[in-house]
Parts: C-alpha cells; sequence; structure tokens
C-alpha cells in the first residue's frame, strides 16, 4: 500500500520544477489524442506552437485571448487562497458585461480617460454585487457557496439572454441577439494596429501586480492567506473570518467583473450570449496552473491561451480537433494539482 | 392561477415529471454515496456528460440499448477511479479534482464526438429506448398511463431509490459507508479499510452519475449534443443537501424539482406571452437556491465530508 509522509523541507528546485514537468507529461499525454487522429505528435506540436507564438500577429492573439483568463484565473486565485469556493466566475464575467453595457452605450458620455476607469469600475462592482449574495448566505446561513455559485452562472446567462433578445436588442443588428455596441468613449485603445490586441491585457497585469501586492504586503492580505491556511487560529488570532471572507469575496467577484469589461468594450465591442468561452471555468485552471500565485497567473494564462490559439490554427490545418486545448487545460489542472502534492508529500510504497 | 392547477390534473404533466426525474435520481443517488462515504463529488457534471456521449457512442456504433447503459456506467466508473485516486489516496482538494474532472469528461467527450463523426452537422440519431407498458398496471386509470408507461430507465431509475436505502442502512457496507463519512478513524478502528470504503461508494456513484447522462441520449432524447446536461450535476448537488443526504428525501426533493421543471414548460405556453421565457427557464435554478437557503438552518453535513483521511490518524 501507498503512504504519503510530509517531507520535512521541501527543496526549491523541486517546487519550481514541478508544475512544468506537469505540463511537459500533460503534453506526453494528450499527443495519444493526436496519434489517434492519425497526425505526427511533434509535428503537430510544432504547427501548434506556430500557430500561438509563430508571428506578431499570433502572438498579439495569445496576448488578447489571455486577457480575459488573468481577470478570471486572479479571481479564482484569490478567493481559493481563502478557501472560498466562488465556481461563479462565469456569471461574474456576464454581470459585468451587463454593467458595462448598461453604462457605456449611451447612458452617458465622457472623455475616454474618465469613461473607461468608469466602466472597468462598473464592471467590478457588479461582479462583486453577484458574488455577495452568495457569500452572505455562506457567511451567515452556511449556505454552500460552490451550489449557490455555480446556479447564479445559469441565471445570469439567462437574464443575459432576456436582455440581448429583448429591451437591449440593438435595432441594428440584423435581427441577431446582441446588445448595441459600446460608444467610442468607452472602447479600450489597440496596443498594437492591425491587431485585436487592447488595453484590457494592459489592465489585466496591474491588477494582477496589485493582487500581489494585497497578498503579499498588505494586512487584508495577511489575514485572507491566514484564514484559508487556517480559519480556526486565525479567528483564534482576532481575525474576524466572515469579514475577510466577504472582503475576498467582494475582490473575487470583482476581477471576474472586469474580465467582462475588458472582453465588450475591448474586444468584441458589443454583448453576445458567446461572449465567453468558459473563461470563468478555465480561470480554476490559470489559477492552480500558477499554484494561487498572482503574478504566476499572467504566466499560466498566457500559456492555455497560447494552447487555445495553437490548437485553433493546428486544427485548420490538420485532422486534429480544437477540442484538445480543452483537454490540455484539464490534465494540466489535474497534474498540476497532483504535483503539488509530490512537492509536499513523499511517496512511499510499503 | 386556474390555469396552473389545470396544467396538475393533467396526465401529460405527470408522465414529464417522470421524465425529467429520472436523470435526476440517477445522480443525486450518485452524488449521495459519494458524499455519505465523505467525498464530494463535483465531477458529477462532467462524468453525466460522458456517460451521455458513451452511451450514445456505443449505440451509434451498433452496440445495443442495454450494453450501452453499461459501458456508460464502466466509463463513469474509469472517471470515480480517477477521482477517488486524487481525492482518497493522495488526499488532494476535493473542490478543485472535481471541478477537474468535470472540465477533463466535458473536454474530452467533445474531442472524441468531433474525431468519431467529423463532419456532421447535425447530431445523428439512434433508435432510443421505447416505452415499456407494464403488464396489467399499465390499464389502471390514471396510474397506470403515469408511473407505468415510461421507458425501463426510469423504472431502473425509480427502483435504485430502495436499493440504495438498503444498501446504506440495512447492509455492513452501507454501515462502513456512512461511518466513513462521519467518523472515519471508527472505521478504521473496526479494521475495514478507510481508504477502499470511499473509493468504492466515488466509483459506484460516479457510475450512476453516468447512466444518468445516459438516460438524455438513450431514452429522452435520441442524439448527442454539447452543452446537454446543462447544470443538471449541479442540481443534483444541491438536491443531496436538500435531501438531507437521505436517499428517500432525494426521491421526493428529485420530483419536486422535476415537477417544477415540467410546470415551467408548460406555464410558458400560458403566461409565455407577457413573462418572457428565460423567467421560466431561470425559476428551477433560483428556487434551487431559495430551497438551499430554506433549508440551511436544518443541514447536517456528514462529519468527515471533505477531509481526507490518512493511515494512521487521530483525532
Amino acid at each position: 500500500m501507498i503512504r504519503l509522509e510530509p517531507r520535512e523541507r521541501v527543496p526549491i528546485w523541486l517546487a519550481g520544477i514541478a508544475p512544468i514537468v506537469a505540463i511537459i507529461v500533460t503534453l506526453v499525454l494528450c499527443s495519444a489524442l493526436i496519434l489517434w487522429a492519425g497526425e505526427p505528435v511533434f509535428q503537430s506540436y510544432l504547427l501548434l506552437v506556430e500557430g500561438a507564438l509563430g508571428s506578431k500577429f499570433a502572438i498579439s492573439e495569445t496576448l488578447s485571448r489571455a486577457t480575459p483568463l488573468i481577470f478570471t484565473g486572479l479571481a479564482a486565485a484569490v478567493a481559493f487562497r481563502a478557501k472560498f469556493w466562488n465556481i461563479g466566475a462565469e456569471g461574474q464575467f456576464y454581470f459585468g458585461a451587463l454593467a458595462v453595457t448598461w453604462i457605456g452605450t449611451g447612458l452617458f458620455s465622457l472623455p475616454p480617460v474618465l469613461m473607461i476607469p468608469i466602466l472597468f469600475l462598473a464592471g467590478a462592482v457588479a461582479g462583486g454585487a453577484l458574488l455577495y449574495v452568495p457569500v452572505v448566505l455562506k457567511t451567515r446561513l452556511n449556505v454552500d457557496e460552490v451550489v449557490t455559485t455555480l446556479l447564479l452562472n445559469f441565471v445570469v446567462i439567462l437574464l443575459v439572454s432576456y436582455l440581448i433578445e429583448g429591451p437591449w436588442k440593438d435595432p441594428m443588428s440584423l435581427g441577431w441577439p446582441q446588445a448595441a455596441p459600446i460608444i467610442e468613449q468607452g472602447e479600450l485603445p489597440k496596443l498594437l494596429e492591425r491587431t485585436r490586441l487592447h488595453l484590457g491585457f494592459v489592465v489585466a497585469i496591474v491588477a494582477a501586480i496589485a493582487v500581489w501586492f494585497l497578498m503579499k504586503l498588505t494586512v487584508w492580505g495577511y489575514e485572507i492567506r491566514a484564514v484559508g491556511f487556517n480559519a480556526e487560529g486565525a479567528s483564534f488570532a482576532g481575525i474576524s473570518i466572515n469579514s475577510t471572507v466577504i472582503r475576498t469575496a467582494l475582490i473575487s467577484g470583482g476581477l471576474a467583473g472586469m474580465a467582462g469589461v475588458s472582453e465588450v468594450a475591448g474586444l468584441k465591442g458589443y454583448l453576445t450570449l458567446d461572449l465567453s468561452p468558459g473563461f470563468g471555468y478555465a480561470g480554476i485552471a490559470v489559477a492552480m496552473l500558477a499554484q494561487l500565485h498572482p503574478l504566476g497567473v499572467i504566466a499560466s494564462a498566457i500559456f492555455l491561451s497560447a494552447i487555445f490559439i495553437g490548437a485553433d490554427s493546428m486544427s485548420r490545418s490538420s485532422d486534429v480537433s480544437s477540442y484538445i486545448a480543452d483537454v490540455v487545460t484539464a490534465v494540466s489542472l489535474l497534474l498540476v494539482l497532483l504535483s503539488v502534492m509530490l512537492v509536499r508529500f513523499r511517496v512511499r510504497w510499503s | 392561477m386556474a390555469d396552473i392547477f389545470e396544467i396538475l390534473t393533467t396526465l401529460g404533466f405527470w408522465a414529464a415529471t417522470l421524465r425529467i426525474v429520472s436523470p435526476l435520481i440517477f445522480g443525486t443517488l450518485g452524488e449521495l454515496l459519494c458524499e455519505r462515504a465523505g467525498v464530494l463529488n463535483l465531477g458529477i457534471e462532467g462524468i453525466m456528460t460522458i456517460g451521455a456521449m458513451a452511451g450514445w457512442m456505443w449505440v451509434f456504433q451498433g452496440g445495443d440499448l442495454w450494453t450501452a447503459v453499461l459501458f456508460a456506467a464502466f466509463v463513469g466508473g474509469i472517471f470515480g477511479l480517477l477521482h477517488a485516486s486524487f481525492t482518497v489516496y493522495l488526499g488532494v482538494s476535493q473542490h478543485v479534482t472535481g471541478i477537474g474532472i468535470t472540465l477533463l469528461a466535458v473536454a474530452l467527450s467533445s474531442y472524441i464526438f468531433r474525431m468519431m463523426l467529423p463532419e456532421v452537422t447535425t447530431p445523428p440519431k439512434i433508435v432510443p429506448f421505447q416505452i415499456y407498458e407494464v403488464p396489467l398496471l399499465h390499464e389502471i386509470p390514471f396510474v397506470g398511463p403515469v408511473l407505468f408507461s415510461q421507458t425501463p430507465l426510469t423504472y431502473l431509475a425509480l427502483l435504485l431509490v430502495p436499493v440504495v436505502w438498503y444498501l446504506l442502512y440495512r447492509t455492513p457496507m452501507g454501515l462502513a459507508i456512512r461511518m466513513a463519512g462521519e467518523n472515519p478513524v471508527a472505521v478504521e478502528a473496526q479494521g475495514i479499510d478507510v481508504l477502499m470504503v470511499r473509493t468504492a461508494a466515488v466509483v459506484a456513484g460516479s457510475a450512476m452519475m453516468a447512466i444518468g447522462g445516459a438516460f438524455l441520449t438513450l431514452s429522452a432524447f435520441d442524439a448527442f449534443y454539447f452543452g446537454m446536461i446543462n447544470g443538471r450535476g449541479w442540481i443534483c448537488i444541491a438536491l443531496v443537501i436538500f435531501a438531507s443526504w437521505r436517499p428517500g428525501k432525494a426521491l421526493i426533493a428529485a420530483l419536486l424539482f422535476a415537477g417544477l421543471d415540467a410546470l415551467q414548460v408548460r406555464a410558458q405556453q400560458v403566461g409565455g406571452a407577457v413573462i418572457p421565457y428565460q423567467f421560466f427557464l431561470a425559476l428551477p435554478y433560483l428556487l434551487t437556491i431559495a430551497a438551499m437557503v430554506v433549508m440551511s438552518r436544518r443541514t447536517a453535513y456528514p462529519k468527515a465530508l471533505l477531509k481526507p483521511f490518512r493511515r494512521g490518524d487521530r483525532i
């Protein structure tokens, strides 16, 4: 039988290479899917890398796809640190998108310098407000947040569906269910000409640094980590668990809401029902890949987005389906979980 | 209001309720079994998806319907084994593992379906389970056409409730499962392998979930669509809490939810002109959350739920 023994000291090199090994093993395992499609493994991965990073345009696509993943990855990383299981980033993403659509399609108009920060703020408030319901139910009545956040995702998506088919439907959209476009003052400027990479990427990086600063160097961050590490102990030390969890939830929901803002005002220009291909759920994989480290989230978001962009381009020139990117995401999530475990514990066979 | 009562008296409403409840019964009982042993299985949404895909694909490739059900259960069991090796043997976070299993199972379902059927635009159909009228019983007025004119998998779902109840409350195995979820140290003291008990519960529970998914492609519909589980797995998790982890109550909870769902479809036709249809679709989710709030004071989680057990642990 197997036994797990905690390691007395974790060598730093081991902690460092563990996620990299996990990713390599992921790619090896997923090569079985490529072989099944009857394609050569090495060339296929080469095609994938080329599709994701092979040109200036490819890189810009990868970075713009990484933008919402950074936000939702941060949302999961912050919440999971406090052991608050926010699985509702998808709903908060759409709530942020609703807020930016409401304000950004002509409610008022200000110069971009003011308009853009207001849009991001509105999205963050909306995302935080949506998560406020589950977190209060959790802290006051001990209602399981996993289920409430998951179910709210479906409610919010139905709300979006109602609004863009009904009262918010753009009369100029030729019948497609979509909201009116964001006004010019609210559009996020492009970072590079003739690409889709926009200001949202910079905001995401700044957000990651801000979250890192918050978690590492402030009392709030210390309290969040303490509550996640040992709630009883934290409470004993005079930290209010409930208010810490609520605060964490507001930050987490706010970050997910900003992802919605960035996608509507930066990439798409208007709200649709297919705005997110599961960014909220992928954010969980991003956060785990980064081992909940805010700056690591940037790297893991770019990695996963490269897989998605690369797989898209690979599937166009080979028989491998682009769904392989989703498989890679899931397998890497599980293997990183495993690798973190193996870093902390030694496996003994007896 | 009068319209609503009129709906409640129709045969169609009750027959539809039993149809809708079947996958929920499989899923809820499966999740209940896992949680009773101390393991939260958030892989349910994905396991139901891959069960739906695997069962359908088996028949599409020429297999018959009952072996397709077994195949779906087998595939579900494999994912359960994966879940258990992470959460039970390695003691990794049950939340994150579950989400990972869901992501993996959904992604694999999509990938395999796309690879096996690369060219299709409309999902191809199979011949699903037909309605089996139980001899004599189906002639009973009202009850007959509702309860005894269903597809075989619905009967199986209804039968599974007393079976799981019997297993949990009347067998030594069931006692071990319940104890593994309440006080694993006591199980260990009896010389029973806690990890083995938990693994068995998760594997069996996952197999049930997969059959729930397969019900959708083999019985309710005749094709596999992406996203066809549509949150049913998450609903099952809520139903388990709502049912206080008891099989009998789980049946009642699932029936309430299914009745509500059948009602909302019919109410759409009555009130559809005034109230947007999305409201009716959101209603089951909102009421599930409301029900959890109402029940919150009375929820008594299995004491060792979410707590990994390591041999030699002391309280």
